[in-house]
């Protein structure tokens, strides 16, 4: 009964929970004064962080706090991404934030409680676990969306997004109180075992997976509960746009594996065909509303929304190179949604937001590098060989070809082909168009290294996509 | 004696109830905050059902944790709310209608 705990395993986040701790206390005592040192903190915090897990890799891993909390690879992997993602998110927003007036210390204390969260979510093996991560992350990006206090879109945002995710987190609950019911216990192993030795009642379980997908798909931004999306993508300060479009959805891909594939995994049959209904619809809605936007933000939005669709084929083919192809989608996806907002700040300056696309006109001119960096991410949002994004478009279609599903990746080849045009119409428009205006870009030097070292990535990960999917498959063997 | 179908049927009205009050109500955003305590007191109410019956404590923990983030989340979502309503003058949810296309 008494089983010592090893509080090792924890480790990153303990430390990372004593930092936000301690920024948040330099944050009370230096008041307004306090978002240099505290910028500072997180990135420290980050990075000591990211030490820590990338030395605890090599152990062997296991359950830990009475069953509640996982340390493998997956996890690994996963807080690693998560914590260099992040500290290239604060780099890119610190400009922004400075001409806005919102460089303040809350920020910083908000990012790194969230992303506490994102790690406990991640590692997370039982209910109780999951649900406390993904609170502790939901609700400081509500705060950080409002962080604009006397902008009437920003906190339009934010109400919406904190009501739809209010009720995600209801329907998540439901599902969870239900399988509770069925199968005696909350956490993912009992779960399992449960549902393996059978002889549970499987209609009474299907109906609380119908709210755990639901939950889920809010999560994701899945249609059809992705309506908030693209609001929030809009409304938000772009800086917290790009903080909620990358480290957060690699959480809540982690958090799908390990409620579908760990604890739900033989009730594969049961909700394979939802994914397959939400991962369709996602490809089809994404793709085809991106084509009418003007708004640079929002059509990030509807992409990611297609690129969720295109997550969600890896994970509904329930095989082992299909979660791999999922993994490594969910890590290109974030890398390249990085660049894409990246950008956007990078264009931006005092009192100008260069979310239109029209901003972007004659682009090649005044900036050719930065243009050349914008059409390698998304020529790879697009899905063009050589970049990464083919390669991760690619493994996930296979790995639906490889269960016979033909009609669901005829659905995801048209939709790549569609969604090309709306990502190829930047990219005219920065090489083809008349500029309609002449400002410097003003970024300051970190920023403009760290985006071309973003960019460049991609590329590379292009050429060179071995290593990384090698990383994610031996994860699932 | 009261079964477990009973406080099953019971959550699953007041779950439905706030379901519907979300999405038909058109007016008042507290209205959708209310709805939302609603819902979670509804998955509570599940969480002790199954734990009663089931003789197994775990349920029952998990509801006071839920308690406790609900009231969280009605912090910032009254904190927002007010936010709002110094921008736009209204918590009418009609009237969140800027953000469009």
């Amino acid at each position: 009964m008494f089983e010592v705990t090893n509080m090792a395993f924890a480790l990153p986040e303990m430390f990372m929970l004593a930092m936000a701790c301690v920024i948040l206390l330099v944050v009370a005592f230096l008041g307004k004064t306090a978002a240099g040192p505290a910028y500072v903190l997180s990135q420290l915090t980050l990075a000591i962080t990211m030490v820590l897990i990338y030395q605890s890799m090599g152990e062997v891993g296991g359950l830990t706090f009475d069953g509640t909390y996982i340390k493998d690879i997956f996890s690994d992997i996963l807080k690693m991404t998560i914590c260099a993602l992040n500290i290239v998110v604060l780099t890119y927003s610190t400009s922004y934030l400075k001409a806005r007036g919102l460089f303040q210390g809350e920020y910083y204390v908000l990012a790194i409680f969230s992303t506490l969260g994102m790690m406990i979510m991640v590692s997370a093996y039982h209910f109780l676990t999951l649900y406390l991560g993904l609170e502790l992350m939901s609700l400081c990006l509500y705060a950080m969306v409002a962080m604009h206090r006397d902008s009437a879109v920003a906190t339009e945002a934010a109400m919406k997004y904190f009501i739809l995710g209010a009720i995600a987190s209801g329907m998540l609950l439901y599902g969870m109180s239900i399988i509770y019911g069925v199968t005696g216990s909350l956490a993912l192993t009992t779960i399992a075992d449960t549902i393996q030795a059978g002889g549970i009642d499987n209609t009474v379980l299907s109906f609380g997976l119908v709210f755990l997908i639901i939950g889920i798909g809010f999560k994701l931004g899945a249609v059809p509960f992705h309506m908030w999306l693209p609001d929030v993508y809009h409304g938000a300060p772009t800086a917290v746009t790009l903080f909620i479009a990358t480290a957060p959805k690699i959480a809540a891909f982690a958090m799908a594996m390990r409620l579908l594939v760990d604890g739900l995994g033989d009730a594969h049959e049961y909700w394979q065909g939802m994914v397959i209904m939400l991962s369709v619809l996602s490809m089809i809605i994404g793709n085809v509303v991106a084509i009418a936007q003007t708004n640079l933000k929002r059509m990030l939005a509807y992409s990611t929304i297609s690129h969720i669709g295109f997550i969600l084929l890896g994970i509904l083919s329930g095989s082992q190179e299909g979660y791999a192809a999922a993994m490594f989608y969910a890590l290109v996806y974030s890398l390249m949604s990085l660049g894409g907002f990246g950008m956007i700040i990078l264009m931006s300056r005092n009192g100008f937001e260069a979310d239109n696309i029209n901003d972007f006109k004659g682009l090649s001119g005044r900036n050719p590098w930065y243009a050349l960096m914008m059409l390698i991410l998304m020529f790879s949002m697009a899905g063009i060989p050589p970049l990464v994004g083919f390669y991760a478009k690619l493994t996930v279609i296979k790995s639906v070809v490889d269960i016979n599903l033909m009609s669901v990746a005829v659905v995801a080849v048209v939709m790549s082909v569609i969604g090309a045009y709306y990502y190829l119409r930047i990219i005219k428009v920065m090489y083809f168009d008349k500029a309609i205006q002449h400002e410097e870009l003003q970024a300051p030097v970190d920023m403009r290294v760290m985006f071309s070292v973003n960019a460049l990535t991609v590329f590379a990960l292009g050429i060179f996509p071995g290593s990384l999917l090698a990383l994610c498959t031996s994860v699932f063997s | 004696m009261i079964a477990l179908s009973d406080f099953l049927t019971l959550g699953a009205l007041l779950f439905s109830l706030s379901v519907a009050g979300i999405f038909i109500n058109r007016k008042n955003i507290i209205i959708l905050l209310m709805c939302i305590e609603l819902m979670l007191l509804a998955v509570n109410l599940n969480f002790i059902a199954f734990a009663h019956f089931a003789g197994d404590i775990a349920g029952q923990v998990f509801v006071f944790f839920i308690l406790t983030v609900a009231a969280a989340e009605a912090a910032i979502g009254l904190a927002i709310l007010v936010v709002l309503f110094r921008n736009i003058h209204t918590i009418n949810v009609a009237d969140l209608d800027k953000l469009k296309g």
